[in-house]
């Protein structure tokens, strides 16, 4: 008997009244893996991502996190869990400073109650000191230039997806759901952050993607699942993925390397 | 018994009236307009100035005059709240959700108090008071102008239920609700819709305005402010932004406050009323009507 | 200019310079009608400060914030004149009879939209006032007297300039626990929740509690102003819970700067004082305040004095951090 993949994603469907976003949609990520899900737009990959991450809740199917299920916690509870996430646009909060996004992390690691925070107590103090140095911790490990006291919504877009990335990997998930990571991306930007998908996967964490971008997807992944419809039309290696006739017909043949845009018809939860 | 549902049933049919602005407004731009129930009181005023000017005229011919300042009050109300929606919440579309429900407090403030600069802080007479013969129906006392504002309110909910299905206006009202991006692709003027369904939902509080100040007799600045409350709960009771959920939350209010008066006193009347709200959103936050989860998660 | 009076903004010795001119205030005047509004802006100041954690920090409209401050004038009224508690002693009963208040209205409805919070706090509003009103143990529609003023071990300070000093002491305790609150593991995650509560809940935030936390503090607050404002009138009456005053702390927090302490405390200050001022312009003065808050939520959501998103401690952080009255955000 093995142990349980750390990820696993059973039959999972999501309907929105008549229309059906995710249609039985099974795969499961292992420990240190890093698995990117692609498809056409409206494919379901976003639903798919915010049935897993707790934001909807699927109409049948199971979500399980080491053999343990969790499919019906809430979002909070399931990063908890150890499993974080990015936004496909972007989802900072604007009014506040970089380092207070990154704090935002840690928040359930931050050991302080409203007693400390009154009188000011050595261990407020010494959280605190602790949640900073993390926070530069961690834009030093995303490469952030920008000013850190700033307000996030003023730095340039590339460095936002940064800040967002931090914030995720301050969690200190086992597992990382990137929605879109390279969206609007420069061509430099994108090669750092290869080396940063890099990076994040030598700490141990596995990666789960959705990209349009199939270089970038190609040259990352270990393994693909191709969606169509909400259904799940491919599941293997980058090589078994670029030669299966279903994916070539339904994907890469009609649609190939989509810019993202603004014109993203996929759901996302507003 | 009876007597306790027909009062229900004549303030209810009050509340179903200013509910339905409530409601429309919600469903179609997602905004609670707090101002909503100072607009019934504006109406009150209008009416109640007009009646003043026509002065003799109006008290001889009664309840004629009372249909016709009915409707020129419902005309002055509407033009307020396309005014109001204009200077005070298109400005702030977009705007954080906190932003608009404070200018909605802002808007029912200027209001209350606008008006109490221009009519004093004093309760007003209202010159037209019906009074009439009363008849028994199944034990219950009922007066004929009780039977007649029940009249009026019937028949302006009737007239708005088919604006609503049965015109382009009422469709295009219904498209933006379910989804506002897709019905502006769709060349629907947004922004024309909104400000009808300010006008319709305004004037029909105007309406409900006069009625109250002619049956109770007595208007002042504040009257809006706990009819304007007991709309919104009788809008939710209903199912919020839906329209016959609205009148349904209406009867439903009218009748719990006419049970509750019954067995709890009059002066508990409120506080029946608005427990009950907080009650319902706990169980059932949608409404008896209401299908959709509001709430995502 | 400009950058001169953001960097007055951003001093952070501002509190230190609040809290002198309040302990100075009566020595440029002290008659009992002017110690008596002075007391009042401060009671005012206390209110604002707690209703900000609600609406500032944490983004939820609460339209009953005088329903709180009702609970706590009227639960420490009745024990003080009809169990003879010194006003000292109701101050835990207070807080648990505020903290009630909070989860029960705050329980239900923070799990829906944020705009039916706005008006089931009306209606909770209402809800007290009219109790207060009803029962025989609040003492009807004509309310309690005779509350006693505060003494502290047989040390009597219910003099004017004596309880002016103690509400300035305890007005400062609150602005600055509120500020602290604020800059806080819990106040941080308030305002990612204000900001955005997917991206709050994402990161393991529950966002259900961290409302329901803004919420209560929201209600101690308010509830301890209760008792101050019980003991500087000695009399209570529904009357003085209207929605009125629910507006009025609103607009000291909206107009001063939603989330910004000094902000709020200068926005109170300016709703409690100006109509002292003006007397004349009694009649206009809430058509007024009603077109402001329209004005500056179009044009200045802001308000007068906005938080400013500063980091003090960026790359050299300063190693004390006992700023205790850094009360900027």
């Amino acid at each position: 008997m093995s142990a349980p993949p750390l990820l696993q994603v059973e039959d999972l469907r999501l309907s929105f009244g008549g229309v059906t976003a995710v249609d039985g949609l099974s795969f499961t990520v292992d420990e240190g893996d890093i698995l990117s899900v692609i498809g056409p737009n409206g494919a379901g990959k976003t639903s798919a991502f915010n049935c897993i991450t707790g934001f909807y809740k699927p109409t049948g199917g199971k979500v399980s996190l080491d053999g343990e299920d969790i499919t019906r916690l809430r979002p909070s509870a399931v990063a908890a869990k150890g499993v974080s996430r990015t936004f496909q646009n972007l989802r900072l909060f604007g009014e506040l400073t970089v380092l207070d996004n990154v704090r935002a992390g840690m928040h359930l690691r931050i050991k302080q109650n409203a007693i400390d925070a009154l009188l000011h107590t050595p261990r407020f103090r010494k959280s605190e000191r602790i949640a900073t140095e993390e926070a530069h911790k961690w834009l030093d490990f995303v490469g952030l230039r920008g000013d850190r006291a700033a307000e996030a919504r003023n730095l340039p877009y590339g460095e936002q997806r940064r800040v967002e990335i931090a914030r995720a990997l301050a969690r200190g998930p086992r597992l990382l759901l990137l929605d879109e990571p390279a969206a609007g991306l420069n061509h430099g930007e994108k090669n750092e952050l290869l080396d940063l998908l890099g990076r994040i996967r030598e700490l141990g964490i596995a990666l789960v993607l959705i990209e349009h971008d199939m270089g970038l997807v190609m040259q990352v992944s270990r393994r693909i699942v191709v969606l169509n419809f909400g259904k799940e039309i491919a599941d293997g290696t980058p090589e078994q993925v670029r030669n299966d006739p279903a994916v070539v017909e339904a994907y890469l043949g009609t649609e190939d390397e989509t810019p993202a845009g603004p014109a993203h018809a996929e759901e996302e939860i507003s | 018994m009876s007597q306790l549902i027909w009062n229900g049933l004549f303030v209810g049919s009050f509340y179903a009236l200013v509910a339905l602005g409530y409601s429309m407004v919600y469903g179609i731009i997602k905004l609670l307009n707090f101002a909503h129930g100072d607009i019934y009181m504006l109406g009150a005023f209008a009416g109640f100035a007009m009646l003043t000017v026509a002065g003799g005229l109006a008290t001889s011919a009664g309840f004629v005059a009372l249909l016709v300042v009915l409707v020129l009050a419902m005309l002055v109300t509407g033009t307020a709240g396309l005014i109001l929606e204009r200077v005070a919440y298109r400005p702030l579309r977009g705007a954080p959700r906190l932003s608009v429900l404070i200018t909605a407090v802002g808007a029912s403030f200027a209001l209350e108090y606008g008006m109490r600069l221009v009519a004093g802080p004093n309760p007003e007479v209202y010159p037209v008071r019906l009074s009439g013969t009363t008849v028994h129906v199944l034990g219950a006392r009922i007066t004929l102008e009780q039977l007649a504002l029940v009249g009026i309110a019937i028949a302006l909910m009737a007239g708005l239920q088919y604006l609503v299905m049965g015109t382009s206006t009422g469709r295009a009202m219904r498209a933006i609700s379910m989804d506002p991006k897709a019905s502006l692709f769709m060349g629907i003027n947004v922004n024309r819709v909104i400000s009808r369904t300010f006008f319709i939902g305004s004037a029909l509080a105007g309406a409900a305005g006069v009625m109250a100040g002619a049956y109770y007799g007595k208007i002042d600045f504040l009257m809006g402010f706990i009819i304007g409350l007991k709309a919104f709960t009788a809008a939710v009771i209903g199912g919020i932004g839906n329209i016959k959920g609205a009148m349904l939350g209406g009867l439903t209010l009218g009748m719990l406050e006419s049970f509750g008066t019954a067995w709890l006193g009059g002066e508990w009347r409120d506080v029946f009323a608005f427990a009950f709200l907080i009650l319902f959103l706990t169980v059932r936050p949608t409404g008896i009507l209401g299908e959709r989860v509001t709430e995502r998660v | 200019m400009a950058s001169k009076l953001s960097s007055l903004m951003e001093n952070r010795y501002l509190g230190w310079i609040g809290l002198a001119i309040a302990l100075l205030a009566p020595f440029v005047s002290a008659t009992n009608y002017s110690l008596s509004v002075m007391t009042s802006a401060l009671l005012f100041v206390m209110l604002a400060v707690g209703l900000n954690i609600v609406v500032g920090y944490c983004g939820l409209l609460d339209l009953g914030y005088a329903a709180f401050f009702a609970i706590g004038a009227y639960t420490s009224g009745v024990l003080a004149t009809r169990y003879d508690w010194s006003l000292l002693a109701t101050i835990p009963v207070v807080i648990l009879a505020a903290v009630i208040a909070g989860v029960v209205i705050g329980g239900p409805t923070l799990r829906l939209r944020s705009d039916y919070l706005a008006i089931v706090t009306l209606g909770f509003g209402e809800i007290i006032r009219i109790t207060a009103n009803n029962l025989e143990i609040t003492g009807g529609p004509s309310g309690i007297f005779g509350i006693p003023g505060i003494s502290i071990g047989g040390l009597d300070l219910s003099s004017p300039v004596a309880f002016y000093y103690t509400c300035v002491v305890a007005v400062a305790l609150a602005v600055l626990g509120a500020a602290r609150l604020g800059r806080s593991r819990l106040g941080r995650a308030w305002r990612f929740v204000r900001e955005d509560e997917d991206a709050a809940e994402a990161m393991g935030i529950h966002t259900y509690k961290v409302k329901l936390a803004a919420y209560i503090a929201g209600a101690i607050w308010g509830g301890l102003a209760g008792i101050l404002f019980g003991a500087q009138l000695t009399a209570i009456s529904p009357q003085s819970f209207t929605f009125l005053w629910s507006a009025l702390i609103l607009m000291a927090v909206v107009l001063g700067g939603m989330g910004s302490t000094p902000g709020v405390v200068i926005g109170a200050i300016f709703v409690s004082v100006l109509p002292e001022l003006l007397r004349g312009a009694a009649d206009y003065r809430y058509f007024i305040f009603g077109v402001l808050l329209i004005v500056v939520m179009i044009f200045r959501p802001q308000g007068v004095w906005p938080t400013h998103a500063v980091e003090r401690s960026a790359r050299k952080r300063r190693t004390d951090d006992d700023s205790t009255v850094e009360v900027n955000q």
